[in-house]
């Protein structure tokens, strides 16, 4: 039985140090992997992209709202650009984020089991649908509905510049679908960690469930619920491919019924032709959009760090 | 108690051990010869894919040595310089020019028409690329036109339109968001949806200069690719949108502009606008440059050069 000999949960002092020592720096290569690869993006952006910012002007770009960058005076101005990407994603999340949070609260406290065992597989479903999948529906249904809206709301305007349907409110729908799962998956985990005995010393103290609900288990889940919620943002803000077909990708201010263009489509649209200043003016937008996430992401985890302190 | 907790630990123990040396040795061996398996299969197909692929590049290389020794004894450089419309073709060209003889480089600078013409005039590159017709003063200055291929754009609405013929005018007024309902060309009362392409795209650019209303238009949507055009084109109605005419199919309608359908016949015979040439101008008659230029005159004209031209979605001259 030579293989039982060589076979020991103990091993030698040598190897296990050994073994040790290898793991840990894997580890350490993993991590830093990570670690370059975030600082390398970071690096690359700032590189590409700050030199059409100076060489156009900061406030020409950042503050222009004429986007002509082909044409023989090129003028290159994301101010609508920018509007767009922040109204287009703050609507989102308005109407996505509360859908999300009910229907969280729904599958977690209000569903019976079985009704929950449909919706909760449904939307980890939503999740797992590729967003180009959500561009062609809204080609196809959200679109044509939206054509048909506006005809009926621009009757008699002779102003308004008819989009076919693909429309801010399109793109805003679109997005809202997209962030629900993110919404609703991370909410229900939040709502499932509120402890048991919360709830039913509340319901013993004679608090009806929706009492329950939106006295105890929301407040209390309030950390998860606001992480959702950033998680949701994020995928908004960062989502190119689905509403580069809903939104018409004309450069426009940002109204209901105008055909916009987002940071993300911005670039999605033009890299393939764009050559010189264009084409650096194209990763200054990028670099805006990350300049963006950033944000979002800085400001959102230090509220969440104010409320786990509170 | 204690006791049998320390029964049972021991008890569980010696199962697992069992359990793993007994599944260790085993899976080894599988392990082993499905590895075996594995390298086996691996080393066929790699020796059959080397041969393959040593086959094929012999044989290229074949080719190329004759193609290469028939034409051996061209050597240097030819410059061109114009248009960044022609980037494409220019590219292929150079390209495929350069395969057929090794010992030729020829380099393609994009820096618009008027200032391809103006270098081959001044002597600074051998031929200048045009996507437009040569002016009247350019030829008076010596730079002779050689339309090599010919680039057509064709008009699209969604196939329920009624409307099927336009002008030159009308297309202009559609464009620059003069005329918004089809009720004024005689359709339905139904709203203009204005389609384009993004900026940067050659055919919004060869579109927008033919019809000299360049940084004039307003657009409804600015699509990335021809394709996104005719999808949306089909599927909105009172949609109008433009393409490349190589891509035209049944899902949308084409329309006819002054009376003439978007055909490649129409377009060679000069009667339907909206198409432009494109000039490979030279200082002189091709019969008066050196004979570099001439060998890439020659390959241009020939049959594999008119190939090359359809295969970048361009209409022959013949």
């Amino acid at each position: 039985m030579t293989e039982k000999k060589l076979f020991s949960i103990k091993g030698s002092r040598k190897e296990k140090a050994l073994v040790e020592h290898i793991a840990e720096i894997i580890f350490t290569v993993c991590a830093f992997f990570a670690v370059l690869a975030v600082i390398s993006i970071t690096a690359y952006m700032f590189i590409n992209g700050t030199p059409a910012l100076f060489q156009v002007g900061i406030t020409d770009i950042l503050f222009g709202t004429v986007w002509k960058p082909a044409a023989g005076e090129p003028s290159f101005g994301i101010l609508y650009i920018i509007l767009t990407s922040i109204v287009g994603t703050a609507a989102a999340v308005v109407i996505g984020a509360p859908i999300g949070v009910l229907t969280a609260v729904f599958i977690e406290e209000i569903a019976s089991p079985k009704l929950a065992a449909i919706v909760k597989p449904a939307v980890e479903l939503l999740a797992g649908i590729p967003s180009v999948i959500y561009g062609l529906l809204g080609i196809y249904l959200l679109n044509p509905l939206m054509y048909k809206i506006e005809m009926a709301v621009f009757r008699d305007s002779t102003t308004h510049r008819f989009t076919g349907g693909a429309n801010l409110i399109s793109a805003v729908i679109v997005l809202a679908i997209m962030i629900l799962p993110t919404v609703i998956n991370v909410s229900v985990s939040a709502l499932h960690a509120v402890p048991r005995s919360q709830k039913m010393a509340s319901l013993a103290m004679g608090a009806s469930p929706i009492q329950t609900i939106f006295k105890v288990l929301i407040p209390h889940a309030k950390s998860g619920i606001i992480s959702a919620v950033v998680l949701g943002t994020g995928r908004a803000i960062g989502e190119a491919m689905a509403i580069t077909l809903v939104s018409g990708s004309s450069v426009n201010f940002p109204l209901p019924f105008n055909a916009v263009r987002f940071l993300t489509t911005a670039i999605v649209a033009e890299m393939g032709y764009a050559s010189g200043l264009h084409r650096q003016v194209l990763f200054t937008i990028g670099l805006v959009l990350f300049v963006f996430i950033m944000c979002i992401n800085v400001t959102l985890t230090r509220i969440l760090k104010g409320v786990e302190e509170s | 108690m204690k006791l049998r907790k320390v029964m049972a630990l021991a008890g569980t123990a010696v199962i697992a051990a069992g359990m793993m040396a007994g599944c260790s040795s085993q899976a080894e061996e599988t392990t082993a010869a499905t590895t075996a398996a594995e390298t086996t299969a691996e080393e066929t197909t790699t020796a059959a894919e080397t041969e393959a692929e040593t086959e094929t590049e012999a044989e290229a290389e074949a080719e190329t040595e004759a193609a290469a020794e028939g034409n051996a004894d061209l050597s240097g450089s030819i410059s061109m310089s114009g248009s960044t419309s022609m980037e494409t073709f220019a590219n292929a060209l150079c390209e495929s020019f350069m395969n057929l003889y090794p010992n030729v480089t020829v380099t393609a600078e994009f820096t618009g028409s008027s200032a391809g013409i103006e270098s081959v005039l001044s002597g600074a590159c051998d031929i200048g690329n045009s996507s437009r017709n040569l002016s009247e003063d350019e030829i008076a200055a010596g730079a002779v036109e050689n339309i090599v291929a010919i680039d057509g754009i064709a008009v699209v609405t969604d196939p329920a339109n009624t409307v099927s013929d336009l002008t030159k005018d009308q297309l202009v007024s559609i464009y620059t968001g003069e005329v918004t309902n089809w009720s004024e060309f005689g359709g339905e009362s139904m709203p203009i949806i204005v389609i384009g392409r993004e900026a940067g795209s050659g055919t919004r650019s060869a579109f927008e200069e033919i019809l000299e209303i360049e940084d004039q238009c307003a657009y409804a949507n600015e699509l990335d690719s021809t394709g996104a055009v005719m999808a949306r084109v089909a599927s909105t109605p009172g949609a109008i949108g433009y393409i490349s005419l190589d891509v035209l199919d049944d899902s949308v309608k084409a329309l006819t502009l002054d009376g003439v359908e978007a055909t490649a016949e129409n377009i060679q015979a000069g009667s339907y606008f909206l198409s432009r040439p494109f000039v490979m101008a030279t200082n002189g008659e091709i019969s008066a440059q050196n004979e570099l230029v001439q060998a890439l005159f020659d390959y241009v004209y020939s049959e594999e050069g008119q190939e090359l031209v359809s295969s970048v979605g361009l209409i022959t001259v013949e």
